[in-house]
């Protein structure tokens, strides 16, 4: 077994609203020689396996993992797809690591949500096919819906919920890959047209295209490849209920149960302590506020007050998606995970510019799989590889 | 540190059928409790749940998994979903194994399902969406053709008989006639049935090829410490291997498939297999088409090139043979509901490896078997060995 596992390369293309000049071949393959070279490693020799992560509609291709082996220099290696988000498949490859029998992993996951001409259809088709899809559910409708309890239930308001728009979209205009950077007020988010009330359009992210690839090493082969290893001191990931007629709709428990199992591992209790940046999922600008309660930063209904107080800004105690989060940096289908992962990666390696946290040694990013889904994934980062005991 | 050891634990399944009335959710809870009453466990045992499903496109549904994952039994529980095409039934236990080996889980539930029948009028149509969307899907490939193709390359290549190839599928649906949930089996079936059958693309005839089916399957594996306090007869995981060959699929070799020897290859040296024609004892290799058995007992080094129909001619793959092939009856006989067929070839060496396979039982007390599974574009190879 390899006990330590830490993320040694990461590479990535875009972010960019449309990438006409590029394939997904060819994106998947320019992260990948970007990772491969951060890290100096020959795919074909020195890595020993490949997790990607694909769902089959979004790529418009059944066995979608048929088209991923040549552009990352992994023909007839280990590889397997993982049908989940990219922190998903950033734990798949930190278990193959674990388990003794590889020591190098690479991971990718990828959007180009600019090539689906019918996102919204192919989302909807994700629900339940015979107790919700003839009721013909709009995707934002469930989170309109979801964002609605939430509110009432937290006592959260509106205005809370654009101050998340507000903050990551300014935080992205420090952010070069990021391209929906602007400087908003709460006015202009709230006088923005409806989209399922209460929630706007304006607190909905758009999509982008881009890559993610990331190489993942046992803790010799760390030592050995690079001087800034990034630990994975925890990984957890849980599903909730996926009917929508028996879920909680106020709150996250698959997060809050994903963030038990990775605290659990990284010996974190006090996270509001112990954490020192979070990189959480924010499709909908309430589920930032939704996943910092879950996460057990502060209790719900709080976290739109901290937002609100700055607390959560680039220079307040706890900064939440300083890369400019989904709102900022675009939601990237099944990689938007790796994408809030990938900053935590350059803010702990002290590599992020302009938007560089300073002296950051624990980063926390958590992922949702988006409407109707009630799947969150939680890792835990750090560049130190000290770990407090849980006794 | 050693590797940790994972072991089978459990398993159950659902009939495989035409057409089931049971959506996918109910149809995975079946397995999935049958499979947990086998070792007499709760869902509250379980600590984490990997699903094995092949194309969204069949269900119809996006993210197929999440709509899955209670029927599953992951509700509250670290959930996940690998997929290499049809070659998943075969990865979701090596995925249950890394899951255990990995230190993170003592006891995971494998589920895998699969229902074929909602895709209308019938699921080969899914298939045109899995080639290449521009140098491919303009041909309108369907895939008998493409296994035509395949099949015509390997009886070219090594001189193999039509015949002697019908002699796989004759003796996986006769073995399947004694199978419980078997969709095809037939004990009377002869060589001359499966000559005279309807042709569908050239040499491939309906019974060379199995059929679209509906259906789930589920074990429970655990690591070493917690397997000795639920069982006292547990069947380990001694190798997995797995392989993913280019896309490019029309540039390669069809009458050899070097992914499944890659596969292997890694599986026999986790497990410290040297010569597997005399350490496996029973074999499950993946057999959508009749010749893809042949095809896959070459590939995992079970016999030369162009020579596996023997197996068959000699009496050796029979069930009473030196080294038996697809004694369950395969998916020529049971059925192929693509990622839980793959998933019932690892039961079945789990029944057989206890001694629990009933009138399929290969006699001789079998201490080792290996099951192969194969998917994507002629691409992919799994394959796991158990032993007790």
């Amino acid at each position: 077994m390899n006990e330590r596992v830490a993320i040694v390369g990461v590479g990535w293309v875009g972010f960019r609203l449309v990438t006409p000049d590029q394939s997904y071949k060819e994106l998947m393959y320019e992260a990948a020689l970007r990772a491969y070279a951060d890290v100096g490693v020959d795919p074909r020799c020195d890595v020993e396996s490949f997790v990607t992560v694909a769902e089959d509609f979004h790529e418009g291709t059944s066995i979608f993992d048929e088209y991923v082996p040549d552009q990352l220099g992994a023909v007839l290696k280990p590889v397997h797809t993982i049908g989940g988000d990219g922190l998903h498949g950033l734990g798949a490859a930190y278990m193959l690591v674990r388990t003794g029998q590889f020591d190098v992993v690479a991971l990718e996951g990828h959007s180009k949500a600019s090539s689906i001409l019918t996102l919204p259809q192919v989302t909807a088709h994700a629900q339940d096919p015979v107790l919700n899809r003839p009721l013909r559910l709009n995707t934002h409708y469930v989170a309109g819906l979801e964002m609605n309890r939430y509110l009432y239930e937290t006592g959260t308001t509106r205005e809370q919920c654009a101050a998340v728009v507000v903050k990551n979209r300014r935080n992205a205009l420090s952010n070069p890959s990021a391209p929906y950077g602007a400087d908003l007020t709460a006015e202009d988010v709230l006088s923005g047209p409806p989209l399922a009330w209460p929630l706007g359009c304006r607190e909905s992210a758009e999509h982008a295209d881009g890559a993610v690839v990331m190489v993942l090493a046992s803790e010799a082969k760390a030592r050995h490849l690079t001087d800034r290893p990034i630990w994975i001191q925890g990984v957890g990931w849980c599903n909730g209920s996926a009917s929508l007629e028996s879920r909680d709709w106020a709150q996250a428990p698959y997060l809050q149960e994903a963030a038990r199992m990775a605290y659990r591992q990284a010996g974190i209790r006090n996270p509001e302590r112990q954490v020192d940046f979070a990189e959480v999922d924010d499709t909908y600008a309430y589920k930032e506020l939704q996943a910092l309660e879950a996460l057990g930063f502060c209790h719900p209904g709080e976290a739109g007050v901290l937002t609100e107080r700055g607390v959560t800004a680039p220079d307040g105690d706890l900064p939440v998606n300083v890369s400019g989060g989904s709102l900022g940096m675009g939601h990237l289908l099944d990689a938007t995970g790796l994408a809030r992962a990938l900053e935590a990666v350059l803010q702990l390696r002290g590599e992020a510019g302009p938007r560089q946290l300073e002296g950051v040694e624990v980063g926390l990013v958590g992922s949702w799989r988006g409407v109707p889904t009630t799947s969150g994934a939680v890792v835990i980062l750090s560049n130190s590889k000290r770990r407090e005991p849980w006794v | 540190m050693g590797m940790r050891k994972v072991a089978v634990v459990g398993a159950g399944m659902t009939r495989f059928v035409r057409r089931a009335q049971e959506t996918g959710k109910e149809l995975s809870w079946q397995a999935a409790r049958m499979a947990l009453e086998s070792c007499d466990m709760t869902l509250d045992d379980i600590q984490a749940v990997c699903m094995g499903t092949a194309p969204d496109a069949f269900d119809g549904v996006h993210m197929k998994a999440e709509y899955l994952s209670d029927g599953a039994g992951a509700w509250r529980k670290p959930y996940m979903r690998s997929y290499v095409g049809g070659g998943t039934g075969v990865f979701v236990p090596i995925q249950g194994w890394y899951h255990i080996a990995s230190g993170l889980f003592d006891v995971v539930l494998v589920v895998a399902e699969e229902k074929m029948s909602s895709y209308y009028p019938h699921a080969q149509a899914a298939f045109l969406t899995i080639f290449d969307h521009t140098t491919e899907r303009p041909l309108k490939p369907n895939l008998l053709w493409i296994f035509a193709l395949e099949m015509n390359r390997y009886m070219t290549t090594y001189g193999v008989a039509k015949g002697d190839i019908a002699r796989v599928s004759v003796l996986h649906k006769r073995n399947a006639a004694d199978h419980p949930c078997a969709l095809l089996g037939d004990p009377h079936i002869t060589v001359e049935d499966v000559l005279n059958s309807e042709t569908l693309a050239w040499p491939v005839q309906r019974y060379d090829v199995s059929p679209v089916s509906d259906g789930a399957v589920a074990i429970v594996m655990a690591a070493e410490h917690v397997a000795a306090r639920i069982t006292d007869r547990p069947v380990w995981i001694e190798g997995v291997g797995w392989s993913l060959d280019t896309a490019h699929w029309t540039n390669r070799d069809l009458a050899y498939p070097r992914y499944v020897e890659h596969a292997a290859r890694m599986a026999y040296e986790m497990a410290g297999i040297k010569e597997p024609r005399k350490e496996i004892h029973i074999v499950e290799p993946y057999d959508p088409f009749d010749y893809k058995a042949l095809h896959h007992l070459e590939g995992l080094l079970l016999a030369e090139r162009g020579q596996a129909a023997q197996l068959y001619i000699d009496g050796v793959a029979a069930r009473d043979g030196k080294m038996p092939v697809c004694p369950s009856g395969g998916l020529l006989g049971v059925g192929n509901p693509i990622a839980a067929a793959g998933l019932m070839k690892i039961a079945e060496l789990f029944w057989q490896l206890r001694g629990e396979a009933g009138a399929r039982q290969v006699p001789g007390q079998p201490t080792r078997g290996l099951a192969q599974a194969w998917g994507d574009l002629m691409q992919v190879g799994t394959v796991v060995i158990m032993g007790r």
